[in-house]
């Protein structure tokens, strides 16, 4: 019967990933399916724990081998992990050995960090090392605060993921072109989140590269179109995929593969709302239903009972407001995809456009996708950095972004022990960023306007409310999702500004044919 | 940058260390009957909460001296008594007397970690970034570096957040650092107010007792003990005498309350009082006295800021070295000198502090904080390497020995070497501290000698001891010589 969100059930949902020891609950699971099943055989379909279990394999099969390899070395710290049936299995030497695999595949990350650092060009605005705009991006993406959380506290494998990300994009502003685009479809069969900037590299590609030159007023010379480059991009794409793909292809699991990575049947939204657009909608619709009630103009026996916040992820009807499908989500975020491309394609900025495109089409993702989890904004914050060194009005949106971003990320760790952790290293960092980009930029007019300014210290007390006041009041019992709710709104209401800001930057800029220097 | 930014990430960074390590087990976790110094804490919550003052330090059916009996000054009940107020608010069953015995939960955990976090960022905290922001001489980067280095030390971290061995260190060292600022700084009524409340947290802060009389009493001698001298010795003595009655003021009723107080600090018929253990006492008293002799009557002839901090140094280490029934952890109570001579010396006192660190290894690895001590030392080697460039000033005249050395070559002309010798000494050092934590953690002592290990890091830390027992005197001793020529000089 679907009725109040049981807290109970969804705290201990929760607890399985709580702090320190069993946060990595979900990832060794997989580590032990991966080893499982590829140690018999590569068939994920057929084995039957997969059925049973929580946790289960739904990333695209590069990740499976990555954790395949994982697994080998995994059984030289603690065998015991490794076996399928030890669900829920948890040792001082299991634990030992995720947060090193973590921190070792974060090499990775820095070699990607370093590789973009050569890349910024950056004005000189003082001769101290603090003060170089290098600096100012390695410590924003080496000690980014919601890297950290993710990967270290709550664990997963994003640095390393992170880092080929960053790495393809080093290579396209290096004008290594093939490199750059082999590295992200590796990238893309790692995690498919990836798609949501796939658009952008397929049209820059496309755009820049097969076109190899440019008319004097910057729009495309169709004659200077290279088949051989078309070919030979084409080519590394499919050899990639076949690579990843073609094992499955030949078992006839492709379409299993798919429905594991793709599962629509999960409702709009996550259990706690990614602060997207459908976070407003669905505040909207919940603020319009309550007054409905109240105004006595919706019967209370017609609206289903489950409330959006449920900790199981189902789907569920909006009660006012009409339904969203995922048809209808995807066809918004194309259409919010849509002006970026083309600038793109017709304004083509050489790789800072490409940038702004990708940062773009994530942000774009973000706000409209179908169950968006709040770590990707993270898909979005992390190539905006290097965008913030550069400009003062790309700073202002990077800081915007990055601070509700991270505050976003606050449930993802809930434990009272984590508490004070996660409330220092966000002010480590915002307080960094804020006080480095100002020192950057200070020649220019000031980041902030007062309306921004107030919002983000609105941030402040919003945190004492939620994590300090609420539990004490008597609401908490009966309605247990307000905290979420509002921190889930408040965000998304910075994150729209923040895309809005960006969008009609990238729309209003003048078309500069610039060379890039490296 | 601007410097309150900068200022407030370094204090964030030395908070977000203390809670990350403070997530670690404590000593006694589980383990009764008698559980760990975790339990003693919440024991003298539960004491001073339940009974009446007269009762903290008497021995009595309900307060059983034997099961942690309280046994510092009145200053730490007071504040055991503020902390069972805040726990009675959120759990009265965390402080209930008799029933409360032993009691072990998250939530407790949590409450007795934040309390240590609190009372660090009240008076620890403040005293350290106060002390380096006056500092004289060196550039605010420079301070700030101060800042971070002295924040990022990782004895002082581990004992209160990862040990938990009679936490709250860092307010008896916060307010003796008070203490320091004070009387550094010429307001010596404030700063013998603050340490005085200091020896009334914990009596080892008489370590630091004599430098600050020699200091104080320097300072009289200088300002004429006919005249103003005389003023500031009177205010001084008045002082002192005031703070200690307000904190020993419900004591002090009577005769017996004051005595048992004073048997529960200094717990002197522990041993047997036998007349050979006897004699050997005497001679070690003896033995401590002249060795930090030489340093106070300096220091009382000649008051300077910075010969004091040397001399506390040199005073503090005479004690742990030579004193009776000495705890590991009464290191610190160098240590905190030696972070305060960071800047003047940053070679020798990072070297000092690294050793510290790695003398309390047996201590640290019965709690299994193995991984936070290597972390946290790592992290605060670099940080001075980084900042201090160590590495570079390791020449006679950085190491503040030139004097000395020129004096030695009067008779020596051959004395060219020292700061290689040093060097030297520092590589052996460091070598055998991280082969000794390598042996300690992977290897097993022989059967016949199960304690081989322990016993081996307190010899190769009591040498180290004893080279910088020596190194500090010879900078206090032959400091005055570099003054007085550069006296005559100009």
């Amino acid at each position: 019967m679907r009725g109040i969100p049981d807290m109970n059930q969804v705290g201990r949902k929760r607890a399985l990933r709580s702090n320190g020891g069993a946060h990595n609950c979900g990832w060794y699971r997989q580590l032990v399916f991966g080893f499982g099943a590829r140690g018999d055989s590569p068939q994920m379909s057929s084995h039957p724990h997969l059925a049973t279990s929580e946790w289960t394999l739904d990333y695209p099969p590069f990740f499976a081998w990555f954790e395949y390899i994982l697994s080998h070395v995994a059984k030289y710290f603690d065998q015991e992990m490794l076996n399928v049936h030890n669900l829920n299995y948890s040792s001082s030497r299991t634990l030992l050995f995720q947060r090193f695999s973590v921190i070792f595949t974060d090499i990775l990350f820095v070699y990607a960090v370093h590789e973009c650092c050569k890349c910024i060009g950056g004005k000189k605005v003082g001769k101290e090392l603090t003060e170089k705009p290098k600096f100012i991006l390695s410590v924003l993406l080496l000690w980014n605060f919601g890297l950290l959380i993710v990967d270290h506290i709550h664990f997963q494998y994003n640095g390393f993921l992170f880092g080929l990300m960053l790495l393809s994009i080093a290579r396209l502003f290096q004008k290594r072109h093939m490199e750059g685009a082999f590295l992200f479809a590796v990238l893309l069969h790692f995690k498919h989140i990836y798609l949501y900037v796939a658009p952008a590299y397929g049209v820059y590609l496309l755009r820049s590269y097969c076109f190899t030159a440019n008319k004097s007023d910057g729009s495309i010379r169709w004659n200077s179109f290279s088949f051989v480059r078309v070919i030979s991009l084409g080519l590394v794409v499919f050899l990639v995929s076949a690579l990843s793909l073609g094992p499955f292809l030949a078992l006839n699991q492709l379409h299993q593969v798919f429905s594991r990575l793709f599962p629509f049947k999960r409702g709009l939204c996550h259990a706690y709302w990614a602060p997207n657009f459908w976070a407003l909608y669905n505040g909207l619709d919940k603020v319009l239903s309550v007054i409905g009630l109240k105004l006595k103009f919706l019967d209370p026996n017609k609206i289903p009972k489950a409330s959006m916040t449920s900790g199981l992820v189902q789907q569920f009807q909006h009660t006012v407001l009409p339904s969203v499908t995922p048809l209808a989500t995807l066809i918004c975020t194309l259409i919010a995809i849509l002006p970026s491309i083309f600038c793109l394609w017709f304004k083509p900025q050489g790789p800072r456009g490409f940038l702004r495109c990708l940062i773009l089409c994530a942000l774009s993702s973000f706000m409209f996708g179908w169950h968006v989890h709040e770590k990707a904004i993270l898909l979005a914050i992390l190539p905006m950095s290097l965008l913030s060194v550069g400009k003062a009005g790309d700073a202002s949106v990077f800081l915007i972004l990055t601070t509700t971003g991270h505050y976003s990320l606050f449930p993802l760790l809930f434990t009272a022990p984590e508490l004070p952790i996660k409330i220092l290293l966000m002010l480590l960092f915002t307080i960094y960023s804020i006080s480095s980009l100002k020192t950057l930029f200070r020649k220019e007019k000031p980041l902030f306007n007062w309306m921004e300014t107030f919002y983000l210290l609105g941030l402040g007390p919003l945190e004492v409310c939620c994590e300090f006041v609420f539990p004490l009041t008597s609401w908490k019992l009966k309605y247990p999702f307000i905290p979420l709710l509002l921190t889930s709104v408040y965000c998304a209401v910075g994150i729209t500004y923040a895309w809005f800001k960006l969008y009609v930057s990238v729309l209003i800029d003048p078309p500069v044919v610039k060379t890039k220097k490296q | 940058m601007e410097k309150w930014y900068l200022m407030t990430i370094v204090v964030l960074i030395g908070l977000t260390v203390r809670w990350t390590v403070s997530l670690n087990p404590y000593s006694g976790a589980g383990k009764p009957p008698m559980f760990g110094d975790y339990e003693a804490q919440r024991h003298w919550q539960e004491i001073t909460f339940n009974l009446p003052v007269k009762q903290w330090y008497f021995n009595s059916s309900d307060n059983n001296l034997q099961y942690w009996g309280l046994d510092y000054p009145p200053l730490t009940a007071y504040h055991s008594l503020l902390c069972a107020y805040v726990a009675k608010f959120i759990n009265a069953d965390w402080i209930a007397l008799h029933t409360s015995r032993g009691y072990e939960s998250q939530a407790h955990k949590l409450f007795m970690r934040s309390t240590v976090l609190i009372a660090d960022l009240l008076i620890y905290i403040p005293a350290v970034v106060l002390y380096c922001c006056c500092l004289k001489e060196i550039s605010t980067k420079k301070k700030i570096a101060n800042v971070l280095c002295i924040l990022l030390y990782p004895g002082l971290i581990l004992i209160d957040y990862g040990h938990f061995q009679n936490i709250y260190n860092s307010v008896s060292l916060g307010f003796a650092l008070w203490g320091v600022l004070g009387v550094s700084c010429d307001w010596d009524l404030l700063g013998s107010l603050a340490f005085c409340l200091a020896i009334n947290y914990k009596q080892m802060e008489l370590y630091h007792s004599l430098p600050f009389f020699c200091f104080l009493l320097g300072k009289c001698f200088k300002k004429g003990l006919k005249g103003k001298g005389l003023v500031l010795l009177v205010k001084l003595a008045c002082t002192v005498v005031a703070s200690f009655i307000l904190c020993w003021l419900p004591f002090f009723t009577e005769r017996e309350q004051t005595l048992q107080v004073l048997r529960r600090l200094f717990p002197v018929d522990r041993g047997l009082f036998e007349a050979c253990l006897k004699t050997f006492l005497f001679f070690l008293f003896c033995f401590t006295f002249l060795s930090l002799l030489p340093a106070c009557i300096k220091l009382t002839l000649q008051p300077s800021s910075k010969g004091f901090k040397f001399t506390l140094v040199s005073c503090a280490l005479s004690f742990f070295l030579f004193s009776f029934q000495v705890h590991e952890k009464s290191i610190l109570l160098v240590s905190l000198p030696v972070c305060l001579v960071l800047s003047d010396i940053p070679f020798m006192s990072t070297w000092f502090l690294l050793v510290s660190t790695f003398s309390m290894l047996p201590l640290l690895l019965k709690d299994e904080l193995l991984m936070p001590s290597v972390v946290t030392t790592m992290a605060f080697f670099i940080a001075c390497v980084t900042f201090f460039s160590i590495f570079e000033k390791t020449s006679e005249e950085e190491l503040q020995l030139k004097s000395f050395s020129i004096s030695v070559r009067k008779y020596l002309p051959c004395f060219t070497f020292l700061s290689r010798i040093i060097q030297y000494l520092f590589l052996i050092s460091v070598t055998t501290m991280v082969l000794l934590t390598l042996m300690t953690v992977t290897l097993d002592p022989p059967q016949k000698l199960p304690d081989l290990f322990s016993v081996l890091v307190c010899f190769v830390s009591c040498l180290n001891f004893l080279f910088f027992l020596v190194y500090f005197n010879i900078i206090i001793m032959w400091d005055s010589q570099n003054g007085r020529n550069q006296k005559k000089i100009s």
